[in-house]
């Protein structure tokens, strides 16, 4: 690992002066961070630590009936507050299928939406990266790629955003609120996240030295309450990535569709939000045939980026799934393994 | 450039003085404060054999700098017995065969007291297993591992329903 420089502000306008210098990086829990860094993926010179920084440690479920989660928050203390699990399921299980319990306890809020793609020749100095050093060339694009990008994919990059967290974010409308040195700004979830392009090394708007210090979901994500769920295929039963996975929420009224939320994970550089889904959703009624229409609407765009056409079919099939699953209402009680199909609670026991 | 942090380390206030920001929690233990029941796996947070207690949290240490966790409370796999009474989860590990090589042990042990403080599995074995998800075990301990955790829980659960009464 690089020796770097290591300071703890104590206040968010010294962070952000301290961390706009270049090769500055917020250090938080440093779960991907410290990853990354013993990897010589990431080498900052400066670590400006984070944690010490007042106020952004705080759950507000505010009167407005929206929600306000600092950027510290744990990972796990959100999915544990249980007035937050009751108003956002289809979040909560996404937090506790990511990652093991060990990682849920350190890691925050902030850092989920920052962590950095998992692609294999990312995480291999030997490998050719574009994302990782520009001009580099992508040597995932003739290599192993069945884990990669199907949707919103470049020639220079077609890694894959890791978070589970952030697809239920996505399809709930969520806002990420922003301190820079030119003050706040607050951006959507949906639009914090960048497609790779020809500038795969960025991977969200963030400026130098902005950081993030609240992400917001708003009172009308709880709408969704009584059928909401996140489902996640894996290659392992728990402590996985997605291979492809889906946050469902909808409203039923009387037998139809009201208001439908859909969000993908696995498939893309972001969580890839499927509008044309649930524009396909809302007014329908709640069956087969109009998920299988919702999945071809959200896949319609797709395109292998190398072995990875039974993406497409994959995620097309786990769309189904998440709003058959999601349609049929909320559990009462978050199951044993959170978003997976393999739950004993769903008849299959995965041992 | 050294930094000095305090930490409190199985009940033991310790001064430390960091000549280097690049230390982990997990080298700390191991290299500096002579505690090496704490394993060092793959160093990379995916195998769960550095887990400890950090303000009554079960972490990965080797993903935790060390500079950063100024102040803080750490339970080490040292400081579960008390004396010769083995914590109720290091006897419930013998009991069922938890281990073969016993590599793991510590962090699986670690995460099972922190899995049992949560209180999330209860004594449900697919919650435990899921729960336990982030300690590898090489060699396939993990049906004793799980009844050692169920049979844990009982033991703590009852314990502490007789200190209350």
């Amino acid at each position: 690992m690089k020796t770097f420089d290591y300071v703890r502000p104590a206040s968010i306008a010294d962070a952000v002066a301290a961390a706009t210098a270049p090769g500055a990086s917020y250090l938080a829990a440093g779960t991907n961070l410290l990853d990354l860094m013993k990897g010589g993926i990431a080498r900052p010179n400066r670590l400006v630590d984070i944690t010490r920084l007042p106020g952004l440690d705080r759950i507000e479920h505010l009167d407005d009936g929206s929600v306000r989660i600092g950027a510290l928050v744990r990972n796990a203390t959100l999915a544990h507050d249980p007035e937050f699990a009751k108003h956002f399921p289809a979040v909560t299980e996404a937090l506790l299928s990511g990652a093991s319990a060990q990682l849920r306890n350190a890691a925050t809020v902030g850092g989920n939406l920052m962590q950095r793609t998992r692609c294999s020749y990312f995480y291999d100095p030997a490998s050719a990266c574009n994302k990782r050093n520009t001009g580099a060339g992508c040597d995932a694009r003739e290599g192993e790629n069945r884990m990669h990008a199907v949707l919103g994919w470049s020639d220079a990059c077609i890694a894959t955003h890791p978070s589970d967290f952030c697809v239920p974010l996505a399809a709930l409308d969520a806002v990420v609120e922003i301190a820079g040195q030119g003050g706040r700004r607050e951006v959507a979830l949906e639009n914090f996240h960048r497609l790779p392009g020809d500038t795969p090394e960025r991977d969200s708007v963030l400026e130098p030295g902005e950081l993030i210090v609240a992400v917001r979901l708003p009172a009308a994500a709880r709408a969704f309450v009584s059928h909401a769920r996140y489902v996640k295929l894996r290659e392992r039963t728990s402590y996985a990535f997605a291979v492809v996975s889906a946050a469902a929420c909808l409203t039923i009224e009387n037998g139809t569709i009201r208001d439908a939320r859909l969000a993908l994970g696995g498939v893309a550089a972001k969580p890839w939000r499927a509008r044309e889904a649930e524009e396909a959703l809302t007014g329908a009624h709640p069956d087969a045939a109009a998920y299988r229409w919702a999945a071809e609407a959200a896949l319609c765009g797709a395109k292998p980026s190398g072995d990875n056409g039974f993406k497409v079919a994959l995620a097309q099939r786990i769309i189904v799934r998440a709003l058959t699953l999601a349609a049929a209402g909320t559990p009462a009680r978050m199951p044993a393994l959170p978003a997976s199909l393999f739950s004993s609670a769903a008849g299959v026991q995965h041992v | 450039m050294s930094f000095s942090i305090s930490l409190t380390v199985n009940g033991t206030r310790r001064t430390i003085t960091l000549d280097d920001p690049r230390v982990t929690l997990l080298d700390l233990l191991r290299e500096r404060l002579q505690l090496p029941g704490t394993k060092k796996g793959c160093d990379r947070g995916q195998c769960g054999a550095c887990t400890v207690i950090v303000d009554g949290r079960r972490i990965n240490s080797c993903l935790a700098l060390a500079v950063s966790l100024d102040g803080a409370e750490v339970l080490t796999i040292e400081g579960v017995a008390r004396g010769d009474q083995l914590h109720p989860v290091q006897a419930a590990f013998i009991a069922h065969d938890g281990l073969q090589c016993g590599f793991c042990t510590p962090g699986q042990i670690m995460s099972a007291i922190g899995l049992i403080e949560e209180g999330q599995a209860g004594d449900d074995p697919e919650r435990i297993r899921e729960g336990m998800s982030g300690n590898l075990c090489r060699c396939g301990a993990y049906a004793g591992i799980t009844e050692a955790v169920r049979d844990a829980t009982a033991t703590m659960t009852t314990t502490s329903q007789r200190r209350s009464a």
